[in-house]
């Protein structure tokens, strides 16, 4: 059974709106900051936000047509929610918070055993760790067996060393429940790690919608690459030649791109497609940025290193082997396929 | 230099109460408690504020969380109506009582009519506690649903509950301290209601007369009972605050009172 959502709805300052369809077993990640109209989105499929108009269905089930003035209220809909913060019952127990949306209690032991937290059913949930919570968060989600899954900000609340666990564990709960899920999350690469498809929000608007994969290889725009990941470098496209579009950065370097534009620009470029090492001049496949390193920071196996205006992000191996120190003098290149032109106008 | 102040302002604030226990001997007090006058007091008193009670929060418990759950020019409207009654002198609660519901006015026709007679009864009493007490309550209780978080509620329906649901088995769990402690600043303002009580249901010993009435009767007739009433009021007022801090206390802590330390669990 797919959900399908489709909604307009005036927010403060814009219009969120969202035209989806998630199909069984499928997960679809919506990302974009805070403020966006993400969570908007999970309240009117939940029906705790009634829009100005759309529609909500999961399979044949009309769960919400403005137009006709239907609206299923919250506690009918077959909806399991997990809330940014968890919002667990502070005055109940962790079984109490289970059995607080089921509707036997074999299925709240089923629940606390299959998410191991059967030894904390008489714990108060205000003194339960992060990951505790979330998993108690998430069985009290399923406890009314829900047709579809709603997830906001699922990891945000956690510590990072107990993150990239729960992210795996969370990973194959989606998986074997083989529900339409909804997750909502600021963080690209939870999204992509967790989700199928990814949806690029911005002032309640979709950008993008794809998988993790084209996001990153064909962003739309400048808000689309930088939320993926790139950097982006505003410059004046001064010429091409040899198929290849040369930029006068604002910063006095010259890239090179395989990508056109005219005018005013933006180029793009992934740290993971710049590389660390001595220079090779007079090829200008490549673009060549000498400096003097300014940051190192590790992230988990790989190195981010600052190099004058580029980051380029390298395997901790070849950063131990190029002896790489905050001072030095080190070159930075990337290829001239690597980068995306964007007209500086677009996005914001 | 604050230290002498701050003592100088106890002191002001405590020698009065002091001095009712000081005047005469404590056995004195308490078989002045055992007179007619003062054991009638009791009882009116204790009827009356009961229903007063009840009536305050069988209905201003539901109207506190509608109003806690509404915004913008009706709610601030419906705020102020209700805070009326807590700046308004007590003569003019007890005029607008009379005139409202008694024999010859506004309503009189129609109490009238179900035979009923109003002002001077215990239900006169009864109307004026309430007029001037509720506003306690209903304040506070506003104050305590707010301070639930909202997206409790939202989880609960999600979870299937219906909105009976939510408020029974979210709300007001969640909201108990706060409504405790309301109740029990109404109760306390209910116990001293003297000017609209006296000009609506006048002071009739054994019908209308409660303890705040008798006190003042009784200082012309015997100061003993006077006293002794007065010391009681005392420590049932000092019983009521000490509960209101303890619950108010609870509200904001994490738990029942036992288990606020946080190392009790394990202890267990």
């Amino acid at each position: 059974m797919a959900l399908r959502v489709r909604f307009t709805h005036p927010l403060r300052s814009f219009v969120a709106s969202a035209e989806l369809t998630v199909s069984r077993g499928e997960t679809l990640a919506l990302v974009g900051p805070s403020g966006a109209g993400k969570t908007t989105t999970l309240r009117v499929v939940a029906g705790l936000l009634r829009p100005q108009s759309g529609t909500v269905t999961i399979g044949e089930t009309v769960l919400l047509d403005t137009q006709r003035g239907h609206d299923v209220p919250p506690e009918q809909r077959r909806v399991g929610y997990l809330f940014q913060e968890y919002a667990l019952f502070p005055h109940l127990d962790v079984f109490g918070n289970v059995r607080f949306g089921a509707r036997d209690r074999s299925r709240v032991d089923d629940l606390l055993e299959r998410f191991r937290i059967g030894h904390l059913a008489r714990v108060r949930v205000n003194e339960l760790s992060g990951g505790e919570r979330q998993r108690v968060a998430l069985a009290r989600a399923l406890a009314r067996d829900p047709a579809v899954l709603l997830l906001d900000e699922p990891l945000s609340a956690l510590d990072a060393h107990t993150r990239a666990g729960v992210r795996g564990e969370l990973f194959g709960l989606l998986h074997s429940l083989a529900l339409p899920t909804l997750l909502v999350t600021h963080d690209f690469e939870d999204a992509a790690t967790l989700a199928d498809r990814v949806g690029v929000i911005s002032d309640g608007r979709i950008l993008q919608l794809g998988s993790p994969m084209e996001l990153v290889s064909v962003p739309v725009d400048p808000f689309v690459a930088t939320l993926t990941g790139a950097m982006l470098l505003a410059g004046c496209v001064v010429g091409r030649e040899d198929g290849l579009t040369e930029v006068a950065l604002d910063n006095g370097f010259t890239a090179w791109s395989a990508d056109s534009g005219v005018g005013r620009v933006h180029v793009a470029v992934y740290p993971w497609d710049v590389s660390l090492g001595p220079a090779v001049q007079g090829d200008s496949r490549l673009n060549h940025f000498t400096g003097a390193i300014t940051s190192i920071a590790p992230i988990g196996n790989r190195v981010r290193v600052q190099v004058g205006p580029v980051v380029a992000e390298i395997t901790g191996v070849s950063a131990d082997r190029l002896e790489l120190r905050p001072g030095a003098i080190a070159t930075a290149s990337f290829k001239a396929t690597a980068t995306r032109l964007f007209p500086a106008d677009s996005g914001r | 230099m604050l230290v002498v102040t701050t003592g100088v302002a106890l002191l002001f604030l405590v020698l009065p109460i002091v001095a009712v226990f000081l005047r005469v001997p404590l056995s004195d007090l308490l078989s002045a408690l055992g007179s007619s006058a003062a054991l009638d007091a009791i009882r009116v008193t204790a009827e009356t504020i009961a229903f007063a009670m009840v009536l305050i929060l069988v209905f201003g418990t539901p109207a506190a969380y509608w109003i806690s759950s509404r915004r913008g020019a009706v709610r601030d409207v419906v705020v102020t109506l209700v805070e009326l009654p807590l700046v308004l002198p007590p003569a003019v609660a007890g005029i607008g009582l009379l005139v409202a519901f008694g024999r010859a006015g506004l309503l009189g026709g129609t109490v009238d009519a179900l035979g009923i007679d109003i002002a001077f009864t215990k239900v006169a009493v009864i109307l004026a506690v309430t007029f001037v007490a509720s506003p306690f309550f209903v304040r506070t209780a506003v104050a305590a649903f707010e301070a639930v978080d909202p997206t409790l509620p939202a989880a609960a329906r999600t979870l299937g509950a219906g909105p009976g649901r939510v408020f029974f088995r979210v709300m007001l769990p969640l909201a108990k301290g706060g409504l405790g402690a309301g109740a029990a600043l109404a109760f306390a303002r209910g116990l001293g209601e003297f000017g609209a009580t006296i000009m609506f249901a006048g002071s009739l010993q054994g019908v209308t007369q409660t303890l705040s009435l008798a006190i003042y009767e009784q200082f012309d007739v015997d100061l003993n009972v006077a006293l002794a009433i007065s010391a009681l009021l005392i420590v049932v007022s000092a019983v009521v605050l000490l509960s209101v801090k303890l619950m108010t206390r609870w509200h904001s802590g994490s738990g029942s009172l036992i288990l606020s330390a946080p190392s009790s669990r394990q202890r267990n």
